[in-house]
C-alpha cells in the first residue's frame, strides 16, 4: 500500500461549526423587497405613473445616501445588502401617490441618515428608518402628506379624497348613527383589492398579504407580531369603535389604512423588534393598542406609524426582561 | 411530524447521502499505528510497554489508577518502536505508543469468550467493561464504566442512536447491520446500571433503523422502547435527547444522573457486548470517512491508531486539495492541523472539506433576526453573548449564562450575518474562569 504522505498544504483550523446555512442578510432583505413588489404594481395601476416615479425616486435616493454615508463613515459599502433599498421602498409606500418627487427624495435621505447612519448603520438603529423618514415628513409638510388622491378608476377628479379611516372617524365623532356602507364610498371588497384613496403601499391588502404569505412561508418573518398587532386592533376597534360597546366596525379598521403594511412589513423589521417570541407578542399587542387609541381617540385618523415607533422605543426594555426560560430551570 | 423532540434546534443540511448506504468495510491492516495513551476524558494512562517490546492485538499497553480513566490496547500485533509524545487529534500532542505491524495480527490469547454473562454480577459486568477500555464512542469519550456506576439513583437508560451530526452515518450503519449485538449490549448496560426502563432514540430520517429495531425488539420480546425522534440538530445532544424522550431537564451544571438517567451511545453498547461476550477490548471502531471531494466515501472498521491520511487514501483520496480535515462532524468536530493524526476512540468521522467548501465569510453586524435565539437548544440568547464578547464585556455577559452553552454551534450555523457566535461564547467561557 502506498504510504499516504502527509499534506504539505496548510489546513485551515478554524473552530466549529465548519458549515453554514445559505441564508444571508442580503438574501433576507432582498426577499422582503421582492415580496413588496406586487403591492407596488397594484399601486401603479391604481394611482398611475406618479406612484411608480415616487417609488423609484425613494429607492434610488436611499441607495445613494447609504453609499455616501458608508464612504463618509468609512464603513464597507453595504448597498448590496438591500436594506437601504428596502427602507426607500417602504418610505415610498408611506407617501400619498401625488406627493412631489422631491418630498420622496428628502424623506428617503432623512430615513437613511437619521434613521440608520447616525446609529452606525444596519443593526444599530432603534427606530424603523422608513418610519423616521415618514414622521419627519408628516411634521414638516403636513399638507403635502395628507392630500390623498382619489383613485382615478373611480372617475372622480377630486384632488383630496378622504381616506376610509378619516371618513369613519368623522362619522363616529359626529355621533351619527349610520352604517359603514352608507358613509364609506368604498366597499370592504374595494379595500381588500386596492380600490381606495390612501398611501401608495396601502392600496391593496390582497397584494400585501400575498407578499407576506411568501415571507411567512420562507421563515423570513414569524406570525407573532402581525397576528398580535392586527388582532389587538380588531378587538379594540370592535369593542370601542362604535356608538356602544361591541359595535365597532372592525373589518374596516383591519383592512383600511396602513395596518397590513405596518404589521407585516414594518413592525416585523428585525432590527427594531424584540427577539423572543413572547417579546414579539407583547410588542404586537402594544402596537395594536396604540394604533387603536390613536385611531379612535387621537388627533389623527391613522396611528400605525406612531404606534410602531413608540413600541420601537420599548424594545430594549422588552428584550431585557422578556427572556426565554433557562433550560433546566434555575434562576437567571 | 409529531415525533418527540426538544425546544429549539434547526434542520441542518445533512449530506448523509454520501455514505448512508455504504456498508461497513474493514480497513486493511495498517503498517503502523500510533496509539495515544489519552483517548478518553480523565487520567492519562501510563505505558505498560517499552520500545523494542513485542505486542499482540488486544494486549493492554496502557492503564492508570483512578476512577475516571480507561486502559488502552494494542490494535495490531508487532513491535513497539517509540513510546513518547506524538500528534493527537484532540490534544495536539500527547504520549503515545507506536507499533510497527508484523502483518500477522496475532491476537492476545487472553481474549476469550466469557461464557454465559448472565451469571455475572453487576460489579463483574462493570469491571469487564472497564478492562476492555470502553468509552463513549459518540465523541466525548467518557469512560463507560463510570457512567454505569452513577452516584445517584437512576431509573432510565437512554440509548442514543440519533447521530444528528451532518455527514456521519457510522452509527446508522451499525444500527442496521448489527442490531442484535447492539440489543445484547443494551441488555448488558441495562443490567449493569440496574434499571427497568430503556429507551432507544433514533431520528426519524432513519426509518430503516427504526423498523429494524422495532422488529427485533418485539421478536426477541425485549423490554425496550424504540422511540423515533424528530430529525433536528442537535437532537443527539445528551440534554436534548433526555428532554425529548423522558421530558426531564438536566439542570445547569448537572449531569444526566442528577435526573435519574444514564445515556449511552448505540455504538458503545455494541462495544460493551463485544467486550463482555467475546472478551474483546476496544481496539477498533467504525469511522465515517466522507466529504464531497472524497472519491469513495466509506464507513470503515478501523484499528485505532491508523492515521487519517491512510484512511483518506484508502477512500481513493480527494478530487480537490483538502482545505480542512475535521475529526467528527461539521457542527462540533475538531479541525486538524495535520492529516497524520491517528484515529482514537472518540473519532466518529473524518470529514474532508475542500478549499472551495471552506466557509470563512466576513462577519457582519447582528441584524437581530432572532434565528440564533429560536435555534438555541439551551434557550440562551447567543446574539447577546456574542455582542458582549465583541465589546469585551465578559462581566456583563454573565447574566446570559454562557456556561450553559453546549457548543452545538447551531447559532453560528443559522446566523445570516455570518457571525462567529460560538467563537465569541468560547472566549467568554475562557474569560469567566
Ligand atoms: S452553541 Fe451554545 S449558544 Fe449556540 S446554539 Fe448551541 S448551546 Fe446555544
Ligand atoms: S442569528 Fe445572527 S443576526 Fe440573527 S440575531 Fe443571532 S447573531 Fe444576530
Amino acid at each position: 500500500m502506498s504510504q499516504a504522505q502527509s499534506n504539505t498544504v496548510v489546513l485551515s483550523v478554524s473552530s466549529s461549526p465548519h458549515v453554514r446555512s445559505s441564508e444571508s442578510t442580503a438574501r433576507i432583505m432582498w426577499s422582503v423587497f421582492v415580496c413588496l413588489i406586487p403591492s407596488g404594481i397594484v399601486s401603479w395601476n391604481v394611482f398611475g405613473i406618479s406612484a411608480a416615479a415616487i417609488m423609484l425616486t425613494a429607492v434610488g435616493t436611499a441607495a445613494l445616501t447609504e453609499a455616501l454615508f458608508c464612504r463618509l463613515q468609512s464603513r464597507p459599502l453595504t448597498v448590496g445588502d438591500g436594506s437601504a433599498c428596502l427602507t426607500g421602498l417602504l418610505l415610498a409606500y408611506n407617501l400619498p401617490a401625488q406627493a412631489p418627487l422631491w418630498l420622496a427624495a428628502l424623506g428617503a435621505a432623512v430615513a437613511i441618515i437619521f434613521g440608520k447612519a447616525v446609529f452606525g448603520g444596519l443593526g444599530g438603529n432603534i427606530f424603523n428608518p422608513a418610519l423616521v423618514g415618514r414622521v419627519f415628513l408628516m411634521a414638516s409638510f403636513p399638507s403635502l402628506m395628507t392630500r390623498w388622491p382619489a383613485p382615478p378608476m373611480f372617475g372622480l377628479d377630486a384632488v383630496t379624497a378622504p381616506t376610509p379611516l378619516a371618513i369613519l372617524k368623522d362619522s363616529v365623532q359626529q355621533t351619527q348613527i349610520i352604517t359603514a356602507a352608507e358613509i364609506i364610498p368604498y366597499t370592504l371588497w374595494d379595500l381588500f383589492l386596492g380600490r381606495r384613496g390612501g398611501c401608495i403601499g396601502e392600496a391593496s391588502v390582497a397584494a400585501l398579504l400575498a407578499g407576506a404569505a411568501v415571507l411567512l412561508w420562507r421563515g423570513s418573518i414569524s406570525w407573532h407580531i402581525p397576528a398580535s398587532f392586527i388582532g389587538t386592533v380588531a378587538v379594540v376597534s370592535w369593542c370601542f369603535g362604535g356608538q356602544g360597546l361591541f359595535t365597532g366596525n372592525w373589518p374596516v379598521h383591519v383592512l383600511a389604512g396602513g395596518l397590513t403594511l405596518g404589521a407585516f412589513f414594518m413592525a416585523t423589521d428585525y432590527v427594531t423588534a424584540p427577539l423572543t417570541k413572547k417579546g414579539k407578542c407583547i410588542f404586537g399587542v402594544g402596537c395594536g393598542l396604540i394604533t387603536a387609541i390613536i385611531r379612535l381617540w387621537g388627533g389623527y385618523p391613522e396611528g400605525v406609524s406612531y404606534a410602531i415607533l413608540l413600541m420601537n422605543a420599548a424594545v430594549p426594555l422588552i428584550d431585557r426582561y422578556v427572556v426565554p426560560r433557562r433550560f433546566g430551570g434555575g434562576g437567571r | 411530524m409529531g415525533n418527540k423532540t426538544f425546544v429549539g434546534g434547526w434542520h441542518v443540511w445533512s449530506h448523509k447521502e454520501l455514505t448512508r448506504d455504504a456498508a461497513i468495510v474493514a480497513a486493511p491492516l495498517p503498517p503502523r499505528v500510533v496509539i495515544p495513551l489519552a483517548q478518553h476524558a480523565g487520567i492519562v494512562c501510563r505505558p505498560l510497554v517499552k520500545a523494542g517490546d513485542t505486542v499482540l492485538t488486544g494486549q493492554k499497553i496502557g492503564d492508570a489508577e483512578g476512577l475516571i480513566t480507561a486502559p488502552v490496547h494494542a490494535s495490531i500485533s508487532g513491535k513497539v518502536t517509540v513510546v513518547g509524545d506524538a500528534l493527537h487529534p484532540v490534544l495536539g500532542s500527547a504520549p503515545a505508543v507506536t507499533i510497527e505491524s508484523d502483518g500477522a495480527d496475532r491476537q492476545d490469547p487472553a481474549i476469550t469468550p466469557a461464557g454465559d454473562p448472565r451469571g455475572l454480577s453487576r460489579n463483574e459486568l462493570v469491571s469487564r467493561i472497564r478492562a476492555a477500555g470502553i468509552v463513549g464512542l459518540g465523541g466525548a469519550a467518557f469512560p463507560t464504566h463510570v457512567k454505569l456506576s452513577p452516584q445517584k439513583p437512576v431509573d432510565v437508560l437512554i440509548i442514543n442512536g440519533v447521530e444528528c451530526e451532518p455527514y456521519l452515518t457510522c452509527d446508522y450503519r451499525l444500527l442496521v447491520e448489527r442490531p442484535d449485538e447492539i440489543l445484547d449490549g443494551i441488555g448488558l448496560l441495562q443490567r449493569a446500571v440496574g434499571v427497568e426502563k430503556v429507551y432507544i432514540g433514533i431520528e426519524d430520517d432513519k426509518p430503516l433503523a427504526i423498523r429494524t429495531f422495532q422488529k427485533r425488539v418485539s421478536a426477541l420480546k425485549l423490554p425496550f422502547s424504540v422511540v423515533p425522534v424528530e430529525v433536528k440538530y442537535p437532537q443527539g445532544a445528551e440534554k436534548q435527547l433526555i428532554k425529548a424522550l423522558v421530558d426531564r431537564e438536566v439542570p445547569p451544571g448537572k449531569l444526566p444522573f442528577d435526573v435519574g438517567v444514564v445515556v449511552s451511545n448505540a455504538g458503545t453498547a455494541l462495544a460493551a457486548a463485544e467486550a463482555v461476550f467475546q472478551g474483546k477490548p476496544l481496539y477498533e471502531r467504525t469511522v465515517t470517512v466522507t466529504g464531497t471531494t472524497v472519491r469513495e466515501p466509506k464507513n470503515i472498521r478501523v484499528r485505532l491508531g491508523t492515521s487519517f491520511a491512510e484512511l483518506i487514501a484508502w477512500c481513493g483520496g480527494t478530487t480537490a486539495p483538502a482545505g480542512k480535515i475535521v475529526m467528527g462532524g461539521p457542527m462540533m468536530g475538531l479541525a486538524q492541523f495535520s492529516d497524520a493524526v491517528p484515529v482514537v476512540k472518540g473519532t466518529s468521522g473524518i470529514l474532508v472539506l475542500s478549499t472551495a467548501e471552506l466557509v470563512l465569510p466576513p462577519e457582519q453586524p447582528c441584524i437581530r433576526c432572532a434565528r440564533c435565539v429560536d435555534a438555541c437548544p439551551m434557550q440562551l440568547l447567543p446574539y447577546a453573548m456574542s455582542l458582549c464578547a465583541q465589546m469585551k464585556q465578559a462581566e456583563r455577559a454573565r447574566v446570559y449564562n454562557p456556561s450553559d452553552c453546549i457548543e452545538c454551534g447551531v447559532c453560528t450555523y443559522v446566523c445570516p450575518s455570518k457571525r462567529r457566535i460560538l467563537e465569541h461564547i468560547r472566549l467568554l467561557k475562557v474569560g469567566a474562569k
